[in-house]
């Protein structure tokens, strides 16, 4: 689509303990059934939103986890996680949800330069 | 790119991680993180150091609030929310790092 | 140019609503026009019209009201995060309107920067 903006989504808040996480993919639902080129940054605690193996049973909040496997229905195919995060974090690509694509911190701030329009929730 | 950041040093990641990732362009100090653009705080050497990759603003009306208009890092420009407006708009696109 | 300006937290907690605003009725007198502001997550309570502030205190949802009379801005309130926090028509601020986040991707597309006030 030729009018599409590119939107990126910035992710560095981890989930549950507010709800930012849960909201934010609401949106990237929503940007995306509007046609438009989206992506999605994970830096500092934001990867944590793509562990594997959430179990919210015992905290009564729902496992929006998920919801980020259906992203590819949607076409959202841009998961971008930023290697120095990932690595403060003791987790490596195997403990996510989803494929993502490790960036490292030069290659993140070069693609955000990229975006028409930068939202972080 | 205008970057925002709006949380103390002291206290979050949010103006390291931005110093760390973006690419350069212009970084903007609001509500607490103007903490960030007084001398002698923690968070000096990073700041001053960032200064030859990205030109670095404060919002004043939010430090003179807290008590340290008269603090200001040398380098630093501040600006006023007029300031803040002409910064969004000379800049292709703004983010805050929330 | 156009401004889209979206806020995420409450007013009176956070001053991300103050900051928004201000930054608003800058851009207004520098000539720009603010053509939507978003409110989400938290941002929902600023339309509450039970809003009640101490005397001496502004009051941050009337201020927007006027605001967005004056200047023909249009407050929209997203409509899944309001009725999870228990803001609807009948508590809804006059000026402010309930709507979905198509309202937000849409200030996205149309306005030439959208700024973003949050934690």
């Amino acid at each position: 689509m030729s009018d599409a903006k590119k939107f990126m989504f910035v992710n560095r808040k981890a989930p549950y303990g507010t709800i930012y996480a849960l909201e934010s993919l609401e949106v990237v639902l929503i940007t995306a059934a509007f046609d438009q080129d989206v992506s999605l940054a994970f830096l500092d605690d934001g990867v944590y939103q793509l562990k594997k193996g959430q179990q919210t049973k015992g905290i009564e909040i729902k496992n929006f986890s998920p919801a980020y496997r259906a992203l590819e229905d949607y076409d959202v195919e841009k998961l971008y996680v930023e290697k120095e995060a990932m690595d403060a974090r003791g987790l490596t690509e195997d403990d996510f949800l989803v494929p993502v694509t490790v960036l490292s911190r030069a290659e993140m701030g070069k693609l955000m330069e990229e975006q028409d329009v930068v939202l972080s929730f | 790119m205008l970057n925002i950041i709006n949380k103390s040093p002291m206290t979050s990641v949010t103006l390291d991680t931005c110093l760390n990732t973006a690419a350069g362009g212009d970084i903007l100090l609001i509500e607490d993180a103007v903490y960030a653009a007084t001398k002698g705080n923690a968070a000096e050497a990073r700041l001053r150091q960032a200064m030859d990759q990205f030109k670095i603003y404060v919002l004043m009306p939010d430090l003179e609030a807290r008590g340290l208009g008269d603090r200001l890092i040398d380098g630093i420009s501040p600006v006023d929310y007029g300031g803040f407006v002409d910064l969004t708009s000379n800049n292709k696109t703004c983010q805050s790092w929330l | 140019m156009k401004f889209g300006i979206v806020v995420n937290e409450g007013p009176y907690q956070h001053q991300a609503s103050d900051s928004a605003y201000m930054f608003a009725k800058a851009a207004i007198e520098k000539g720009h026009e603010v053509w939507r502001v978003f409110f989400y997550h938290d941002g929902v309570q600023n339309a509450s019209k039970l809003t009640e502030p101490p005397q001496d205190d502004r009051h941050i949802v009337n201020r927007w009201t006027k605001l967005a009379e004056e200047n023909k801005i249009d407050l929209v309130v997203c409509v899944a995060a309001a009725l999870r926090r228990g803001i609807k028509e009948e508590n809804l601020a006059q000026g402010f309107r309930i709507s979905g986040l198509g309202q937000l991707v849409e200030s996205g597309i149309k306005c030439d920067r959208l700024v973003t006030f949050g934690d």
